[in-house]
Order: structure tokens, then C-alpha cells, then sequence
């Protein structure tokens, strides 16, 4: 997956003629902002970053929800925004799926799990026959955990955690590469995350996937990632791999995220309350968008918007850090309980 | 933390709860939420409440605010507040305590905010209603309160609407709602689970200083140990509408007593080791419905035997904690259970 310069606004504002009548402008959120990613095959990349960042964004522009203002995003070579035909569009489609943040909204309550299943296996004709799409549906339904028998219920039936399970398979139903999962634990109680996510796992290393993964659980992206792009207002700020940006983080901002990680080890560290907010995405401040919350801001962060430089094997846009103003700091986290 | 939990405990309970049950009368019978729930909150205390979805912690705290939905009723157990029950109050005179005694808070700051008001009017008109105060004084008091929570230029802020505020900020007024009239209990339910980390830790840090500083008792109801570890002095676990455990919060977390918290325990990510797998507990909670006979957690527990499947456990003392589990009775778990364990 190759993503470049990838942009997405939203147009905001209010009717034409209460605009003249106001003499207002217009309003453009800059959801994303000019995003390079590439993800390898097989390997799990994390997007982190405070709510109303892109995140879901980038991910609704990589499954096709959204088309993009600007950039290109291109799987196994294929310019998704390229002009194709029918078959060839849904062939790629095939390929990519995704899954939601809330289980409950993003099943169809009156169909039955067997028909939600089958529903991408029929749509892109991938079953040969009704006992053939029996028995598909049949091992999706066992590799996530759940009978055969269950496909014959209805999604209310099941409790949050089933529910996100029953997505997971409809998802894969497609046999697709790539998936896209926007918070997919983020609705569900720890004991039920940790069976969803090591679920996760096993079905990757099964089926060698390639995960786009969106949280805003820190300790969960550690565990799930192979690596980490840090967002702020529409734009990456860190990208780095998983280790690299937790044990060497370099921005500010990610600094700042992992400041704010509960202490569960009750070593004593105290969560630094964080001040500020994340600025509207309509007016984001001048040069570093991060500067009125950076405690290192100075005069060209005002003025200068920081490129993404290479840093350690991943990038960092922050002239504190290129301009070696600031130093890397290495951080250890206790490892038992 | 610690030794402002142990100083708290050594005063009488500010909050008594007292094998309280709550039940919902449904077509195809009676549904026992709460079973036999029972603890105590100390003035400047905090007690956390923990437990995955439908454990019942919500029920306990409306129980305690007088807010149960019907057809939930309390059907057994008292509840106490300074000695004095609260329970079986009529409605008006519980509507009076909730106001002046006991201040609640919501998981979404929009279903206690009135989106046609401005915060300040919101403010002022609770503040009346509880305190005989002018309307000058109730609009100095209110400002104060904005600026007690942390609202950067309350005087101007004041007479915003809530739509005006982000979500933190909004869950900051609702707060300064809750302590207009100085309650000595404030039932905060899942207060952060709404909010980014970041804000999630100054809301956090808000709560912890009104309870130094006033001496407000606080149970705090989440299913985010984090929020627990930092806030809590004492946590109480819940499981299928009972107590698991109950101890202060360090024992809980670094020497669980009670399988299901160890497990719990178990299933959170660290930062301090990266491993294949996360440990997990297979199974689920069960339903209401299908409560197994004796100690709920069996289908899922390792360390099950004979008795579990007959006997339920009551809280015995375990450590420093107490848990509702027979591995700390004198005559154990009973000869090993045999069958399979629920499934992942
Ligand atoms: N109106 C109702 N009718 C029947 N059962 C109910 C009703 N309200 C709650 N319950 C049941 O009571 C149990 C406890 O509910 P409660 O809302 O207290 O759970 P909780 O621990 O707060 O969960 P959550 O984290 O999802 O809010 C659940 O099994 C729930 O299904
Ligand atoms: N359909 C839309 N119309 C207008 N603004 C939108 C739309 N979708 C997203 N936005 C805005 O784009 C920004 C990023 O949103 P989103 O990607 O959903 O954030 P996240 O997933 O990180 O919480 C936010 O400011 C949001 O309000
Ligand atoms: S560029 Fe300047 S304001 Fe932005 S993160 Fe770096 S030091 Fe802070
Ligand atoms: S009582 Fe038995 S089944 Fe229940 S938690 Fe203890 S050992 Fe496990
Ligand atoms: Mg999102
Ligand atoms: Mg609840």
C-alpha cells in the first residue's frame, strides 16, 4: 500500500446566500492534509493521535468511502483513483475490507449472521455453489471463534464481543489482503479486546494480512504494530517503528501522548495532565500546527511548517529535532505487575 | 495515594451499601442485576468501581443516586448516607438529597447539559435550588465553580452554550454542576470514557483534587483500570451483578485474589512486554438469565473444583483484600471439577 500526498477537506460552510449575507468565507476543515504512507506486506501500521486528527479519515480515503481532494493512493500498483472498469474496480475491492469501531451499528439487524456473511462471498461471486457458500460461511464462523450453528441467529443475539467477531468474519469473507480496522476494540471491555486482538494476530500470521490499524490506545498499537505514524491536525508528524517510538520518541507531540498512558504498574509516575486541546481543524495555527501546546515552540516554529525528515529509520517533522535543539529521549517502562 | 487511603479508612463510612439487590421484573420472570452487593466510602475517599459491560456497576450507582429506571427497583439491602437511609426516601425528598448531597456525573456530558441554555443560567438555577443564595451570589458562585474546574475565562465563558464547549470542557461544567451545592458524594459513571487520554488525565487530576481538598467522597464507576490505578484508594470488582474483590487499589492490581481479577488483570496491554499473544480469559460473562449455579465465574476459572459448582462464595478476607472465591476458605475449591472450560 502506497500512499502520497494524500488530502482530504471537507467543505463546512454555511449556505451561499447566508455567506454574502454574513460576509463570511468559506469554511474548509483540512481533515487530512498531505500524507505519505507506505505498508508493506504482512506488517501492521498503526495511525495514533487525540480524536479529530484524520485518523478514520485516511482510513475511509484507503477503503474508497471517501476520494481523496489530492493524492494518490496506490495497493499491489493499482492507482486506486485510476478510471477502471466494473469488474476490475470490484476486484480490487475484493481485496481491501474493513472493519468499524462499533459492532452494534455496523451489522444489518435484520439479517441473519449467515446472510451477513455471505453477503460479499455472493457479491463477488466467490462461491461456487449453495453448499459451497454453506461451508464458507461455516470456517469463517469457526476461524473467528463461533459455531456454524451461530449463522442462523440474528446480530442482537450476541453479546459486543461476538457481535465484532461476526464483523471480523464478514470482513474476511471477501478473502481480501488488506484490511482497514478503525478502532475495532475501542467499543469492548478489556478481557473481550484481548480475545479480539489476539484473534487478530493469529488470523495475520494465518493468512499473511497486511493490517491498517487505528487506535488510540497507545499500549494496544504497541502490541499490534509493526510500526507507528503519530497524527496531528490532518497531518503525520512521527512515523517510526513500533520499539523506535516508544523506547526513542522524538516529537513533542508523541512525547506528550505517551505522557498521558495510565500507570497501571503503579510505579508512581504521575500522568502529566496535558494543557491545551487539539485546535479546530478549520483555522489550524500558523507553522507548526503543534506550536501553541509544544513547550519547545519558538519564533520559526510560528512562521515554518516542518517538513517529515528521516530520523532513525522512520520521520519527523519538527525543527526542535532537526535542528538538534532538543534531545532524543529514551524512555523504559517497567515489565512486571 | 496510599496514605491518604489508609487515613480514610480509619473514619466511620460516609457511604454504607448494604447487601443491596436490584431486580427487574420482566415477562419471563425476575431478573436479579444486583446480588447481594455490599460496601462502604470513606469522607475524602475514592472508591473505584470496576467490571466488564452489564456487570451491574451502573445499577449500583443509580441505586445510590435514587435514579433507577423503572421497572428496576431495589429489592433488598439498605443503602446509607451519614448513617441515614437513603434507600426508601419519597421522591422529592431523595430529588433534595441528590441535589445537595450527592452530585452525580454521566458518561456523556450532553444528557446532563441542557443545550438550550447558557452553562451559566444551567448553574445558577441548581445553585438556587439547593443553596439561599441571591442571584448575584449564585452568579459569583457559579463563576467561581467554572474556575474551580479549570475553565479558562469563566466570567465571558459562563454565558456560553454548551455546543460552544469542547468535550472535555463540557465534562468539566458537568462537573461543576455536580458540586454546586458542596455534595459529600459525588457518583461519577464512566466520567471519562468520552474524552480523548490527554483530557482524560486533567479530569482525572480535577477529581482527585476536589476529594483532597474538600473531603468529597467519590465512587468512580469505569471499566478502565487505568483511570482506576491512578484515582481509586480502594476498588471494588464486579462479576455478573456481584462483588469479586474489594481491597485497596495497589493489592487489587498487583496481587489479585480473585481468578476473574486476575485475568482481568492479565488481558491489559503493558508497555513493559511485547508478546505474541495478550493473555485472555476465554468465554464471556454470562446473561442475567444464565447465572450458573454456585460461584458465577466457574465455566471460565482454572482453578474450579467440586464446591464452585454448588456453593457460591460470599467476600471472605484474602490478603489485605477480601474475595468472593473458596480458594481462600479453609476447605478450598473441593475435589477437582471435571469437564471442559468455556470455550474462547
Ligand atoms: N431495563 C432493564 N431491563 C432488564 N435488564 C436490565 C435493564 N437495565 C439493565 N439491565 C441489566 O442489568 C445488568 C447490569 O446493567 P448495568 O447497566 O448496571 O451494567 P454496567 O456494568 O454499567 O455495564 P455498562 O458498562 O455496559 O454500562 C445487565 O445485565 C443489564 O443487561
Ligand atoms: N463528512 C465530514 N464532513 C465534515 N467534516 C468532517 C467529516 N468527516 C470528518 N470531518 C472532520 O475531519 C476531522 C477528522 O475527522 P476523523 O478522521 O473522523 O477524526 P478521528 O478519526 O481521528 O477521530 C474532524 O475535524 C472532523 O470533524
Ligand atoms: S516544530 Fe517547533 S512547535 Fe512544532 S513540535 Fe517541533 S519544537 Fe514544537
Ligand atoms: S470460587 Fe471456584 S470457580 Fe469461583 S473463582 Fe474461586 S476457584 Fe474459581
Ligand atoms: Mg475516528
Ligand atoms: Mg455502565
Amino acid at each position: 500500500m502506497q500512499i502520497e500526498g494524500l488530502k482530504r477537506h471537507f467543505d463546512v460552510s454555511p449556505p451561499w446566500l447566508v455567506r454574502m449575507l454574513e460576509r463570511r468565507d468559506r469554511q474548509i476543515v483540512q481533515a487530512v492534509d498531505g500524507i505519505d504512507i507506505a505498508i508493506a506486506k504482512g506488517e501492521t501500521f498503526s495511525l495514533v493521535g487525540e480524536s479529530g486528527c484524520g485518523k478514520s479519515t485516511v482510513a475511509r480515503l484507503v477503503v474508497g468511502l471517501y476520494t481523496p481532494t489530492a493524492g494518490r493512493i496506490a495497493f499491489d500498483g493499482n492507482d486506486m483513483g485510476k478510471r477502471r472498469g466494473r469488474a476490475q474496480t470490484s476486484a480490487l475491492r475484493r481485496r481491501l475490507q474493513m472493519i468499524f469501531q462499533d459492532p452494534y451499528a455496523s451489522l444489518n439487524p435484520r439479517w441473519r449472521v449467515f446472510d451477513i456473511i455471505a453477503e460479499p462471498i455472493r457479491a463477488f461471486g466467490l462461491a461456487a455453489n449453495k453448499a459451497d457458500l454453506e461451508k464458507q460461511v461455516g470456517n469463517l464462523l469457526r476461524q473467528v471463534r463461533l459455531t456454524p450453528a451461530d449463522g442462523r441467529k440474528y446480530p442482537h443475539e450476541f453479546s459486543g464481543g461476538q457481535r465484532q467477531r461476526i464483523s471480523i468474519a464478514r470482513a474476511l469473507a471477501s478473502r481480501p489482503e488488506f484490511l482497514v480496522c478503525d478502532e475495532p476494540t475501542s467499543a469492548l471491555d478489556v478481557s473481550v479486546q484481548a480475545q479480539i486482538l489476539n484473534l487478530m494476530m493469529d488470523l495475520q500470521r494465518r493468512f499473511g494480512l497486511t493490517y491498517l490499524f487505528i487506535s488510540h490506545n497507545l499500549a494496544v498499537v504497541y502490541h499490534i504494530s509493526t510500526r507507528v505514524g503519530v497524527m496531528y491536525l490532518g497531518r503525520l508528524v512521527e512515523q517510526a517503528a513500533t520499539d523506535t517510538l516508544f523506547k526513542r520518541p522524538k516529537h513533542p507531540y508523541t512525547r506528550m501522548l505517551l505522557d498521558t498512558i495510565p500507570d497501571l504498574d503503579m510505579t508512581g509516575r504521575q500522568r502529566v495532565p496535558v494543557a491545551g486541546e487539539v485546535p479546530s481543524p478549520i483555522n489550524p495555527p500558523s507553522g507548526c500546527s503543534f506550536h501553541p501546546r509544544c513547550p519547545f515552540a519558538n519564533e520559526r516554529c510560528k512562521l515554518e511548517r516542518p517538513q517529515l525528515l528521516p530520523v532513525e529509520g522512520g520521520a519527523v517533522a519538527c525543527h526542535a529535532i532537526e535542528e538538534g535543539r532538543i534531545a532524543v529521549e529514551e524512555r523504559t517502562y517497567a515489565t512486571s505487575r | 495515594m496510599a496514605a491518604s487511603g489508609k487515613s480514610a479508612l480509619n473514619k466511620a463510612p460516609l457511604l454504607e451499601v448494604k447487601n443491596l439487590r436490584v431486580e427487574f421484573p420482566t415477562r419471563r420472570g425476575t431478573l436479579l442485576a444486583v446480588d447481594d452487593v455490599s460496601f462502604e466510602i470513606a469522607a475524602g475517599e475514592v472508591l473505584g468501581v470496576v467490571g466488564e459491560s452489564g456487570a451491574g456497576k451502573s445499577l449500583t450507582g443509580n441505586a445510590i443516586i435514587g435514579l433507577l429506571e423503572p421497572p428496576g427497583r431495589v429489592a433488598g439491602g439498605e443503602i446509607r448516607l451519614e448513617g441515614r437511609r437513603i434507600d426508601n426516601l419519597p421522591y422529592e425528598e431523595m430529588r433534595k438529597v441528590r441535589g445537595a448531597q450527592i452530585g452525580a456525573i454521566f458518561q456523556d456530558p450532553l444528557t446532563s447539559l441542557n443545550p438550550l441554555y447558557s452553562v451559566g443560567r444551567q448553574l445558577i438555577e441548581t445553585i438556587q435550588t439547593h443553596l439561599p443564595l441571591s442571584a448575584g451570589q449564585a452568579r459569583q458562585r457559579a463563576i467561581d465553580l467554572l474556575k474551580e474546574v479549570g475553565i479558562p475565562g469563566a466570567e465571558q465563558r459562563i454565558d456560553h452554550y454548551p455546543h460552544q464547549f469542547s468535550g472535555g470542557m463540557r465534562q468539566r461544567v458537568v462537573i461543576a454542576l455536580a458540586l454546586c451545592a458542596g455534595p459529600k458524594l459525588i457518583v461519577a459513571d464512566e466520567p471519562t470514557t468520552a474524552l480523548d487520554v490527554s483530557i482524560q488525565a486533567q479530569v482525572i487530576a480535577l477529581l482527585k483534587r476536589l476529594c483532597r481538598e474538600h473531603g468529597t467522597a467519590v465512587m468512580l464507576v469505569t471499566h478502565d483500570m487505568g483511570v482506576i490505578a491512578e484515582t481509586a484508594d480502594r476498588v471494588a470488582v464486579m462479576y455478573a451483578g456481584r462483588v469479586a474483590e474489594i481491597g485497596p487499589v495497589r493489592d487489587v492490581i498487583k496481587q489479585a485474589r480473585h481468578p476473574y481479577t486476575e485475568g482481568l488483570m492479565g488481558s491489559i496491554p503493558s508497555l513493559g512486554h511485547r508478546s505474541e499473544r495478550l493473555a485472555q480469559i476465554d468465554g464471556a460473562m454470562p446473561r442475567l438469565t444464565e447465572i450458573p449455579r454456585g460461584c458465577a465465574f466457574n465455566p471460565r476459572c482454572g482453578h474450579r473444583g467440586q464446591r464452585c459448582l454448588v456453593e457460591r462464595p460470599d467476600l471472605m478476607p484474602a490478603g489485605s483484600s477480601r474475595a468472593a472465591c473458596w480458594l481462600h476458605d479453609p476447605r478450598g475449591v473441593g475435589a477437582a471439577a471435571v469437564g471442559e472450560l468455556a470455550d474462547a
